[in-house]
């Protein structure tokens, strides 16, 4: 087959968002996740003070989020247009009714004790595992080359962001539990072996891979070299986002991957 | 059809319409594109000076919906009616292609993308709320979101003119039958005569571009062009985003299934201080 084009001229649109998508990306991975935390930490008997931190940053991630989200819209006013209909097969509608159930359910978990909010905590956990990876599938299921070829590790490198932002903001908040610097290092593990997988190594696949991993062997030992980590991996987890929004817009302007 | 005994009864199904767009035909007069704009009420989408031959337009987008394409190639004989020395030239109005699975109406969260009793693909401006996931998921690159106005904007197939039993205003202004209009099955039958035909008279490159066989499954506007389909930038290989669905969900559970069964494991093994 020939190289020939038309004069160059993209045949994809690029995508329209700004900075608020990959930021909602970055803030609902690590509330989802968070809330996850929160239940997994409840049912082992861990700290109560690093479950109730854990339920608020769930909850105020998803408070967060409704804003960003309504932000990019194009015509804002219509945000609950949102909800007029539910379409399994598109990501933006599954995102949508999760972040809604999610939201209310954060917002019970952190504000209601006892059973009802141990009951909106289970259901919190439940849609934070689809908010921490559901955005990598948003991404992978369009007709933009860089995304479409990565379907299936998207989901899989925004889980695991997401997962080493929860875990990053508790440190941060003053958790050291051990289990924390182990899921951190799990993620970041994660990370680095994706980024080998995808052949890209920049800033944001090394905050997010092999320095947490690295500073969080050193952290079995040190508390300051976790809280490094931990910062790490917080901006790695947000370059991760911005990183494959703005290779989206590259990877559209070619019209030679699009034209295969 | 004719055994069904409640056939008189139910209103005739409406016809799917589509567009075939002959390249052998066209001129490049630009009258479709003037046409759309002046019936659809399209705003000016800039005014550029590409140096891409007498194209200034250079494609599809939100106040673009019908846009024609000026290929330039190496002269051959028989090829256009230039003379030996001159380059040869072609020219293909390029429009959405009303795709039989589209890519922007399964995207589409709010329901705002319809498919009408046409068969066509619609976007209904009072749903719309600008969300932008339409624009990724358009394998041709057709709809786009227009920023002064923040709602997604494409080829209405002009649905209005559809239910008042006109043809599109890009077919009405066509002078020279490049583009037609009408039943679909009927004219798929006219596209592989008008390619036998020019196959027989030597014009062997003439080619129709339709992919059938992708996930798309075949479109409701196609066209015949000469030579290869990507020099129009028509991909031959186009994919419906919902393809990747099955992959990245399965993706998505097993990710998830790792944190949920990673953080009990943490907290189970070490959670206590």
């Amino acid at each position: 087959m020939s190289d020939e084009t038309y004069y160059d001229v993209p045949l994809l649109k690029p995508p329209v968002w700004t900075w608020e998508v990959p930021v909602y990306f970055f803030v609902g991975g690590a509330a989802g996740a968070s809330a996850v935390i929160a239940l997994a930490a409840q049912l082992t008997g861990a700290d109560r003070k690093l479950v109730r931190d854990a339920r608020r940053l769930a909850a105020g991630g998803a408070v967060l989020s409704g804003p960003l989200l309504v932000a990019d819209l194009g015509r804002p006013e219509r945000f609950l247009h949102m909800l007029r209909v539910f379409k399994p097969r598109s990501a933006m509608s599954v995102g949508a009714w999760t972040l809604t159930v999610f939201g209310g359910a954060s917002a019970g978990a952190a504000l209601v004790k006892g059973r009802l909010g141990d009951l909106a905590a289970a259901l919190s956990a439940a849609t934070g595992l689809v908010m921490a990876t559901y955005t990598g599938v948003l991404l992978g299921a369009t007709a933009i080359p860089v995304w479409a070829e990565h379907k299936k590790t998207l989901p899989i490198i925004f889980g695991a962001s997401g997962l080493a932002s929860a875990v990053a903001l508790l440190e941060l908040r003053g958790h050291d539990e051990p289990a924390l610097n182990a899921l951190g290092f799990a993620a970041a593990a994660a990370e680095a072996a994706l980024a080998r997988q995808t052949k890209r190594i920049g800033a944001a696949e090394l905050f997010s891979g092999l320095i947490p991993a690295v500073l969080r062997i050193g952290g079995l030992k040190s508390k300051r070299l976790r809280r490094v980590a931990a910062g790490a991996a917080l901006l790695g987890s947000l370059l991760t986002r911005l990183a494959w929004v703005e290779a989206g817009k590259a990877s559209a302007k070619n019209p030679r991957t699009a034209l295969r | 059809m004719s055994d069904d005994p409640l056939a008189a009864r139910r209103s005739p199904p409406a016809v799917v319409t589509g567009f075939f767009t002959d390249s052998t035909l066209c001129i490049g007069c630009k009258a479709c594109e003037v046409a759309c704009k002046e019936w659809n009420d399209v705003p000016e989408d800039g005014f550029r000076w590409s140096g891409n031959s007498y194209d200034n337009t250079l494609s599809l987008g939100h106040s673009t919906w019908r846009h024609v394409k000026f290929v330039e190639r190496e002269p051959e004989i028989g090829r256009g009616g230039n003379a030996v020395e001159k380059m040869a030239w072609e020219f293909s109005s390029d429009v959405c292609k009303h795709c039989e699975n589209a890519g922007c109406l399964e995207a589409c969260p709010t329901g705002s993308i319809i498919r009408t009793e046409f068969g066509s693909v619609y976007v209904q401006p009072d749903i719309c709320n600008g969300c932008g996931y339409c624009v990724v998921s358009c394998p041709f690159g057709v709809i786009d979101r227009r920023e002064s106005d923040g709602r997604a904007f494409k080829c209405t197939f002009c649905y209005d003119r559809q239910k008042a039993g006109l043809e599109p205003a890009c077919a009405k202004a066509c002078p020279t039958g490049s583009i037609l209009f009408g039943d679909l099955e009927k004219l798929e039958r006219v596209a592989d005569e008008r390619i036998a035909r020019l196959h027989a008279m030597g014009m062997e490159d003439a080619t129709i571009w339709n992919p059938k066989e992708t996930s798309v499954g075949g479109t409701h506007a196609f066209f015949l062009v000469r030579g290869e389909p990507r020099a129009y930038n028509l991909p031959e290989n186009p994919v419906m985003p919902t393809a990747h669905l099955k992959d990245a969900w399965t993706s998505a559970a097993i990710g998830a299934a790792a944190i949920a069964v990673g953080s009990l494991l943490a907290f189970a093994l070490g959670g206590r201080k």
